[in-house]
């Protein structure tokens, strides 16, 4: 039983992992309508920066402003010069524009700071802590610990910047609908600004996190394939939705994991959780926390 | 002053539902496929045929499958790239497990095999909408891949997973050089594509475009929500399947399940958003844009690299024309949103008009 709970555990940390780059998802949706495929590699390309920045000699604390700075800059970037001539235009193309942009990054990344594999460092180390150990005998890590404090803030503080703000109340306006938020006179292209330099915000933590777990490398990238199914379990536009998804897929991901896997020759974590997510949307087409689309004609 | 059909009379309602209605259309379709058939072997290299033609051509097909999907019936795929290795495996399967079966009996059993699993994971569409469906469709491509790796007998237990299609035999006529195999996809693609065209005018493709365009609305004059999407899902999948089979048997020869990554997928979608939705034509401009662009790319980056002595790393150009890739798909997104189909239609109301500006 025990190893059952330290199985539990494990994955309902890992799928706070996934949240994260989730929540970058559900912003730039929340706020704009547009599917940013580009998330990944913003999150890739923070991590990069910020470990580029390292290796220049800046210290720690100086490089993850600076790091911010640079995701802002990219942010109101795409803003300016992707989404700004692309306005009104149909969601697919949008979306099809952020998979360029993906292109774009990954290769600017790289460009700019070499292919190779890096490590990062945090000073937190990616072990077991030892009094939970003794006391029931699971193993925990204590780096798992901290990105899930770190995913509590961040959802809290977003939670309350979308409700009690005046700019989270113009956001989710300018998000239901453009013509009708540009009409009570909320400025378009200011909040969008403001949107993706908050995404490149949390594309910086989320690259540090992972960077961390991972190393910096290109295969960060393939961690939004994790985070969809996240996204359509939870919702698109919803930020605890990206929050429970991620614990139930990340859950359900180690569970089948270990205890399905070796009847099916095993490796179905690539696929396990989107046929989960399709499970739920047949019950729940918007995704549990998903706003209901009322259609008519 | 060419181009213009004043004087071209219809007198019965076969020829005004022709296919191609204007003279012009007609002279300039014969002399394309007739270049294609007949010119083109004459003159083309054999590493145009491998290189450029043949990919063009098989992806071009791959392209009107997810248009019909897509474009027409409106339901967003990521899958693509993973039907089409059902395809190639199954039409393999066929050939090795069914004793004297024809090639193309093999092709379309694979795109029919193909169809079928594409039925499946089409059924959440008719409750699924929008992105949610498409990110489902993913569950497709990945189940597919993992299926295809994991299951000894697909591969006929090849311990790398890699399969070598068998030599294409036609009637006693072996299709082993480049320009026979180029005649044989080019026939396949031009008979259907010619099919595509031909139902997406009709009584089913109007079906997709009403269920495109509002679902509900489509409902309530009376079309079949659920054979309509599924038949598009049917249709897409038949044509990504023989796609797929022609990759394995025409173009690669040896092919793995990762071949047909998410990546190819998603140069899939980028065919027929920049070729434009909802259109037979598209699917052709915007496989040759995609097939042709990485190409130019690279030619053009090495010809400056040579010339100007820059000496450029290669992992730099890579990342380079990345980067282009990516821009220029976002430069076309905001140029034309509508694809370049479109931007040839705007040319035919300008060529009508010429020399007159109005």
């Amino acid at each position: 039983m025990s190893f059952f709970f330290e199985v539990l555990i494990g994955g309902l940390l890992s799928g706070i992992m996934y949240s994260l780059v989730a929540l970058g998802f559900v912003l730039i949706y929340k706020a704009s309508g547009v599917f940013n495929f580009a998330q990944s590699a913003m999150v890739f390309f923070a991590a990069l920066t910020y470990v580029g920045l390292l290796e220049m000699g800046l210290p720690a604390w100086a490089s993850v402003p600076a790091t911010l700075v640079v995701m802002i800059v990219l942010g109101l970037v795409t803003e300016r010069f992707v989404l700004r001539p692309l306005v009104n235009q149909p969601q697919i193309t949008l979306f099809m524009a952020t998979i360029g942009l993906t292109f774009f990054i990954e290769g600017l990344a790289q460009l700019m700071w070499g292919a190779n594999v890096r490590g990062l460092e945090l000073g937190l180390q990616d072990e077991p802590i030892q009094w939970v150990t003794d006391k029931t005998g699971m193993s925990i890590s204590k780096f798992d610990l901290v990105a899930a404090a770190v995913a509590a803030v961040l959802v809290t503080s977003l939670a309350l910047f979308f409700n009690r703000t005046r700019i989270g109340r113009a956001l989710r306006a300018v998000a239901d609908d453009h013509q009708a938020a540009l009409a009570v006179g909320i400025p378009l292209q200011q909040i969008w600004a403001i949107v993706w330099g908050v995404a490149g915000a949390v594309a910086l933590v989320a690259g540090l996190l992972w960077g961390a777990r991972n190393g910096v490398q290109y295969a960060l990238t393939f961690v939004a394939l994790k985070a969809l199914p996240v996204l359509i379990l939870g919702g698109f536009d919803s930020i605890p939705g990206a929050i429970v998804g991620g614990l139930i897929i990340g859950a359900s991901e180690k569970l089948a994991e270990v205890y399905l896997g070796p009847f099916v020759g095993g490796g179905i974590e690539s696929w396990f959780p989107y046929v989960l997510a399709l499970a739920f949307l047949l019950i729940r087409p918007e995704g549990l926390f998903g706003e209901k689309i009322i259609r008519r004609i | 002053m060419l181009y213009r059909e004043a004087g071209q009379f219809k007198t019965s309602y076969q020829a005004d539902a022709a296919i191609f209605p204007i003279l012009q259309d007609k002279i300039a379709i014969a002399l394309i496929v007739l270049t294609a058939f007949v010119v083109v072997p004459l003159v083309a290299t054999p590493y145009v045929f491998t290189g450029i033609l043949i990919p063009f051509l098989i992806f071009s097909l791959a392209a009107i499958g997810l248009n019909i999907l897509t474009g027409y019936a409106g339901q967003l795929s990521l899958g693509t790239a993973a039907f089409m290795a059902l395809g190639a495996f199954a039409s393999y399967n066929f050939m090795l497990r069914v004793p004297g079966i024809p090639v193309l009996a093999a092709f379309a059993g694979g795109g029919l095999v193909a169809a079928l699993v594409g039925v499946m994971f089409g059924l959440p569409s008719l409750r699924i909408r929008g992105f949610y469906l498409a990110v489902a469709t993913l569950a497709a491509q990945f189940f597919i891949l993992w299926f295809l790796t994991k299951v000894g007998w697909v591969t006929n237990y090849s311990s790398s997973g890699v399969i070598t299609a068998q030599k294409i035999v036609i009637f006693g006529y072996a299709f082993t050089t480049p320009e026979a195999k180029y005649l044989l996809v080019l026939s396949i693609v031009t008979v259907m594509a010619l099919a595509a065209k031909n139902m997406a005018r009709g009584n089913t493709g109007r079906s997709w475009m009403a269920v495109r365009d509002m679902d509900v609305a489509a409902e309530v004059i009376g079309i079949r929500l659920m054979r309509a999407k599924l038949l598009a899902f049917a249709v897409s999948s038949f044509y990504c399947g023989v796609a797929g089979a022609l990759v394995a048997y025409a173009h690669l020869g040896t092919v793995e399940p990762e071949a047909f990554s998410l990546d190819l997928s998603f140069r899939i979608l980028f065919m027929i958003i920049i070729g434009g939705m909802g259109t037979v034509l598209g699917a052709f401009l915007g496989s040759a844009f995609v097939t042709l662009m990485p190409v130019l790319l690279s030619v053009s980056v090495r010809f400056l690299d040579r010339n100007l002595n820059l000496h450029i790393a290669e992992s730099t150009i890579s990342n380079l024309e990345l980067m282009v890739f990516g821009g220029l798909i976002v430069f076309f997104l905001i140029v034309e949103p509508h694809g370049l189909a479109r931007l040839w239609q705007i040319g035919k109301e300008k060529l009508r008009l010429w020399p007159f500006p109005h």
